[in-house]
């Protein structure tokens, strides 16, 4: 993985001092919050309804064994001895003192890690396909790409005050596990005919109160272009974003106000310009970032296979965690593994400091010493020798990280929600919890199949209800909770913005809705193969609605 | 509508009240309750200083009733501010002073 340099490292340190005199200053009242706010949020520091929240980047999803422990030490010295991972593949601290936090950040910088542009209207942590690198299905590691947006976005001068937020996203596979048509870039790294590198790109998605499909714009663009072009599309974005209105100001509604037709070709026209500047990467440079990521020398392990099918027959449990939470690997003798942080009533994309370090511990005994996380906040070991997985396994079991679950009906994305967060509107955490127990049971999970829920608790959308199989927005209606529901999102390969079903529901009513939705999809299914996203997509929305509001739906 | 007036502190962001000795409390408990307007008003008044003295942010008068001699917020974000997370009731005030109450 990528390795600070001493730029990145004078960089890191030179902003840690800063924000320390800056708390020095704020705490002994020479500066006040109005001034104070935005330089705390450019590193990552927000208020909410408990404590300040730090929220803390992991470039790309990825981290090594000793980040894993120094993240799980800051929430044990710091914090109340947890952290939340999130599905922008970051994690956050709940409960830091504001005085603590110049520690917190030195302590960070120490592993090459910070908080720099995880808040503010700049461009976000550049996120990326969690199986990078690993994945059987993958034309390219998208993570060096990732890199270089990076490092060419970080404080970067032009981008320090955009009309709002931007997030990009990059895939190096077919099977797009980034999400990168919900994004305001999306990268899809593939290969030409030719069999070179470049990548398609798309603008103008996101979800939030307005969820939007990314437009491609591009088909192929090499690799050499990223940057020019991305500057081009920048620049157009820059220039003509609203800033009159912050929920007009995404990029994503100045692609809808232009016209794709007008906007691609601001883009292409502004591209010309720079095409040829120093902004086109050099191979040498492609290659040194690269070279970072080079995957990490396996060596044939075709023992696993014979102790793995051993191990199988000798335990169910751990039988059914191969099935769910290992995937293919490129080499044969590997596979990928999801630690799930869905435990059955557990909080979604959390875990404490002796999970982390016991992460961290299989990382470096067993996985090439390298953590992802996934936007859907789980945690992966990319790299596990089938003749290995036994011991991951036992391992996980013992703090109870071994849950079968991944993408089942109970791997379910939650924003924090009201539980922590000043712009939440109703909580999302005990729903995903109640959703968790209902469906607790493997064999009727199994029996589902792939099914994601997606939990938001405000317009805003963490957690990405737009895209969810089934996804859940919670509103306040009335000084209440409520709950509505959308069917039919998706955010992959085929992406969809799901549709609202109906009228909300109550908290103690919105467990049994869903479960009435999953019954439904197995009354109407066509075989057990067919997922609950390809049945709803083949009926549409009408036999839901007729389950979970009888008759008088036809009438709405 | 009775009224608290509440904050968060600004050294560790731990959500406060003012309470009748002047002093800004972790329990919503002994919060002092503006009953009229004047005495909202002296609230109000008090919340500014208090921010411009750098004490506290995010100040805000929040409606609350009284239960038993209990002070509850109306509103279910702030009677989660005075209790803590639902979800994890070992953590925040809720563990601190007194059983669970948010929701």
């Amino acid at each position: 993985m990528y390795r600070y340099d001493e730029f990145d490292h004078d960089f890191v340190r030179q902003r840690v001092a800063q924000y320390s005199d800056q708390v020095e200053r704020r705490l002994s009242g020479e500066i006040d919050e109005t001034a104070f706010k935005p330089l705390r949020l450019m590193n990552g520091v927000y208020l909410q309804l408990h404590a300040y929240m730090l929220r803390v980047a992991i470039p790309y999803g990825t981290l090594n064994s000793r980040q894993m422990r120094r993240l799980a030490r800051i929430a044990r010295d710091y914090d109340k001895g947890y952290g939340h991972f999130t599905t922008r593949q970051n994690i956050q601290y709940n409960w830091p003192k504001l005085s603590d936090t110049p520690a917190i950040l030195e302590e960070l910088a120490e592993v090459e890690m910070h908080a720099i542009q995880t808040s503010g209207n700049c461009i976000r942590n550049v996120s990326a396909d969690h199986f990078a690198g690993a994945a059987a299905d993958e034309v390219a590691d998208p993570r060096p790409y990732a890199e270089i947006l990076r490092q060419w976005s970080s404080n970067h001068p032009e981008y320090s005050f955009l009309p709002r937020k931007f997030k990009i996203a990059v895939t190096g596979a077919e099977r797009d596990r980034a999400a990168i048509q919900v994004h305001d870039i999306g990268l899809h790294l593939k290969r030409n005919e030719a069999g070179a590198l470049g990548f398609a790109v798309y603008v103008g998605g996101g979800q939030g109160r307005t969820p939007v499909i990314a437009k491609k714009i591009r088909d192929f663009l090499p690799e050499a272009d990223l940057l020019s072009y991305t500057t081009a599309i920048m620049r157009v974005y820059n220039l003509n974003g609203r800033r009159d209105n912050k929920y007009k100001a995404r990029i994503k509604i100045l692609v809808n106000e232009t016209g794709e037709e007008e906007f691609t070709r601001q883009v292409e026209a502004e591209w010309q310009k720079l095409k040829e500047t120093e902004l086109k990467l050099p191979q040498d440079d492609l290659q040194a970032i690269a070279d970072y990521f080079a995957p990490p020398s396996l060596q044939d392990r075709p023992e696993g296979w014979g102790l793995l099918a051993a191990a199988k027959k000798a335990d169910a449990g751990f039988a059914a965690w191969v099935h769910q939470n290992v995937t293919p690997h490129r080499h044969p003798d590997y596979g990928v593994v999801t630690i799930s942080l869905k435990p059955i009533g557990g909080i979604p994309g959390d875990a404490n400091d002796t999970q982390m370090e016991v992460v961290a511990d299989l990382a470096e005994k067993f996985g090439h010493d390298e953590i992802r996380v996934s936007h859907e906040q789980n945690l992966v070991l990319p790299h596990v020798a089938f003749a290995d997985l036994e011991h991951v396994y036992k391992a996980l079991l013992e703090v109870e990280l071994a849950t079968a679950n991944a993408g089942l009906v109970t791997d379910i994305i939650a924003c924090p929600g009201l539980d922590y967060c000043a712009l939440a509107n109703a909580r999302s955490i005990p729903v995903a919890q109640e959703i968790s127990e209902r469906f607790a049971s493997l064999e009727r999970q199994q029996e589902i199949g792939e099914l994601k829920i997606k939990i938001s608790g405000c317009i805003n959308a963490c957690g990405h209800h737009h895209v969810g199989h089934i996804g859940i927005l919670g509103v306040e209606k009335k000084g209440a909770e409520l709950y509505q529901i959308t069917l039919g999102g998706s955010g992959d390969e085929n992406t969809s913005i799901g549709q609202i079903i109906g009228r909300g529901f109550e908290p103690e009513k919105i467990t049994d809705a869903v479960e009435t939705i999953v019954e439904t999809y197995l009354g109407l299914r066509e075989n057990a193969d067919e997922t609950f996203l390809e049945a709803y997509r083949r009926v549409g929305p009408a036999p839901f609605k007729e389950a979970l509001y009888g008759e008088t739906s036809k009438a709405a | 509508m009775n009224k608290v007036l509440t904050a968060n502190r600004l050294t560790d962001g731990i959500a406060v009240w003012l309470g009748a000795n002047g002093q800004w409390l972790e329990s919503i408990d002994n919060a002092l309750i503006g009953r009229h307007q004047e005495a909202v008003d002296a609230l109000e008044e008090a919340g500014k200083s208090a921010f411009n003295d750098n004490l506290v942010v995010d100040v805000d008068l929040i409606d609350v009733e009284e239960i038993d001699g209990d002070i509850f917020p109306i509103r279910l974000r702030e009677r989660i501010r005075a209790a803590g997370p639902t979800i994890r009731t070992d953590l925040g005030k809720q563990s601190e002073f007194k059983p669970a109450t948010a929701a």
